[in-house]
């Protein structure tokens, strides 16, 4: 092995997968490290694949990649103790030739993107934890230390894609610890049940087809966080996430949570009889625009969930990752190709290829959604709970004529937050921070 | 509404026993360097918020890990770094977690 190269790739989770796939294709001489036994064997996602970022790398994916269920039915619950209110969208135009999102099993997918990465030119060292970064007498980033032995590597340029508990960056002080606030904790179990029974419990006529559930409400217990529930072909995905600070401050047990859900009289019945074959815990950056860190310096420089790229309202992490992985490729290419140095000033065209992207602009337009959420519980508690009292008086036939409900139910919402007033701030407050 | 039986013991074990680990004997990856003044509030929600139930209370009222089950989400790292208590590294290359699906 060379132990000189154009670029090392920290990671090898989508961000570095696509990075140093994209700099392997163009000839560059890469290396790339990962702690896993095999790529994907730390990694954990919900987990929705969206198609377009993975199709501007590699084009014809499809025709192997691990995909398990193309999604054409989205469901959104606002969930209550007993109930839920639901709003859906399925289209069989979803059924089309080149499906936009599907499910996937992370550990799977990310080894085949591996492959791919291997395949391309890059070289690949597994079960290999990078410790440090190497700096010369300016401060510049010059290589990597790692656990294994054979001393350190060098490379023109190191990119950080370790994820969003990458330590190397931190401790070499390239970017601050991470706040309790800015990360959501993700626990998920994976249950298997037969490919038919998946498909009649979800309404489905084909293997393929998927259902995906996204869940707002008591799921979280009064927690800024979400549940999701996600078709594989033969099993379900089902995990809830809220801010670490909430969990440390109400002192819920993650697990707990997650049973509770599980135990919903609206999910129990999509799951019964199912073989529960593994457990995960991971954490989801969700500081949004504000929370991302410096991004680039002499001979580094950051992609993915190491930087915070993380669409929390949108429930988009991977294609930011893949993405900015790209994008971080095509800057080193080029930066080879006029013969410039890796610096700080040089990587400016990485930051603005970024800031072109809809990886920085859409992280900008929800940019005061985190701090609201965190700030305005009732989103999680109230109006879901609300919401589901006023449809069973809607629903429920009693004899009381329907004015006198229409009357109840509105003095009930008016009444959750102290009045028309409260309902009216948090209406304008929302739509604010959507803008 | 915390199921307290539910943080260690049998049903931890059992909702762990599906997964797939290569422990690193003998060199944690996790260990707490406890501070005279006693264990803070954010150590002490560990015992309730690992989502691998790796920290318990011991006999002397302090906090303890074993990380034998851990899953290196990080919270632990995250919610201590204020207060220095957790000595945190990712376990050595190809040790520790290794995820089926993911
Ligand atoms: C529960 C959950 C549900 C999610 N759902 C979705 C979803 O439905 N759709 C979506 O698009 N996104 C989702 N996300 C977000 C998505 O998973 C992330 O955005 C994405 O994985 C980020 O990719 P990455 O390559 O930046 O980091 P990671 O995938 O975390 O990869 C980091 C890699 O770096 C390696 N590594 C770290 N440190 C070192 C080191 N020191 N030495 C060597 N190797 C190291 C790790 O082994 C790992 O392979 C979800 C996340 C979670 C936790
Ligand atoms: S890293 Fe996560 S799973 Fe491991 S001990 Fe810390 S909190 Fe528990």
């Amino acid at each position: 092995m060379s132990d000189h190269f154009d670029a090392i790739v920290v990671g090898a989770g989508p961000s570095g997968n696509a990075c140093a796939y994209v700099m392997a294709k163009a000839g560059l001489n890469v290396l790339q490290i990962d702690r896993g036994e095999y790529p994907g064997s730390k990694n954990v996602q919900g987990a929705i694949l969206y198609a377009d970022a993975l199709e501007r790398i590699i084009p014809d994916f499809r025709d192997d990649a691990p995909l398990e269920r193309h999604v054409i039915e989205q469901r959104f619950w606002m969930l209550s103790e007993k109930s839920h209110t639901g709003a859906q969208y399925r289209s069989d135009e979803f059924n089309e030739e080149r499906p936009n999102r599907y499910t996937i099993l992370r550990a799977q997918f990310d080894k085949w993107f591996s492959r791919q990465v291997r395949a391309a030119g890059a070289v690949l060292i597994t079960e290999t934890t990078v410790k440090d970064l190497i700096k010369d007498d300016a401060g510049r980033v010059i290589g990597v230390i790692t656990d294994r032995e054979g001393g350190p590597i060098y490379a023109n340029a190191v990119v950080l894609a370790e994820g969003v508990n990458g330590i190397v960056g931190q401790r070499a002080k390239l970017r601050p610890e991470i706040k309790a606030n800015h990360v959501a904790l993700a626990v998920k179990e994976t249950l298997f049940l037969p490919e038919e029974t998946v498909r009649e419990r979800f309404n489905l006529a084909g293997e393929e087809d998927g259902v995906v559930i996204e869940v707002l409400g008591s799921v979280s217990s009064g927690m800024v966080g979400t549940g999701f529930l996600y078709t594989n072909k033969e099993s379900i995905s089902i995990g809830v996430g809220c801010l670490l600070s909430d969990f440390a401050e109400t002192k819920i047990a993650p697990y707990a949570l997650l049973d509770k859900f599980k135990q919903h009289p609206s999910v129990a019945p999509l799951l019964k009889g199912a073989e529960m074959k593994e457990y995960v815990a991971h954490l989801i950056p969700e500081g949004g625009y504000d929370a991302i860190p410096r991004l680039t310096g002499d001979g580094w420089l950051i992609v993915g969930d190491a930087g915070q790229f993380v669409n929390a309202v949108h429930r988009e992490g991977s294609n930011l990752a893949m993405t900015s992985g790209r994008l971080a490729a095509e800057t080193l290419i080029q930066l080879r190709a006029e013969g410039k140095p890796v610096t700080e000033a040089t990587l400016k065209l990485y930051r603005d290829k970024l800031a072109d992207s809809f990886v920085m602009k859409d992280l900008k337009k929800y940019r005061k959604v985190p701090r609201l959420l965190e700030g305005n519980r009732q989103f999680f508690t109230t109006y879901p709970a609300v919401v589901n009292k006023a449809m069973q008086m809607f629903l429920r036939v009693d004899g009381v004529d329907k004015a006198s409900k229409e009357a109840a139910m509105m003095r009930g919402v008016a009444k959750a937050r102290g009045g028309w007033w409260g309902v009216v701030t948090d209406i304008f407050k929302m739509a604010r921070a959507w803008r | 509404m915390t199921d307290k039986t539910n943080k260690t013991g049998p049903q931890m074990e059992e909702r762990l026993y599906q997964n797939r680990y290569l422990v690193d004997e003998g060199n944690p990856h996790v260990t707490i360097h406890s501070q005279p003044g006693g264990d803070s509030a954010a150590l002490k929600s560990l015992t309730e918020i690992c989502p691998a139930g790796c920290y318990r209370t011991g006999e002397d009222g302090r906090v303890e890990v074993v990380p034998d089950g851990c899953m290196e989400c990080g919270s632990c790292r995250i919610l201590t770094q204020a207060t220095g208590e957790i000595e945190w590294s990712y376990p050595r290359g190809g040790f520790g977690i290794l995820f089926k699906f993911g």
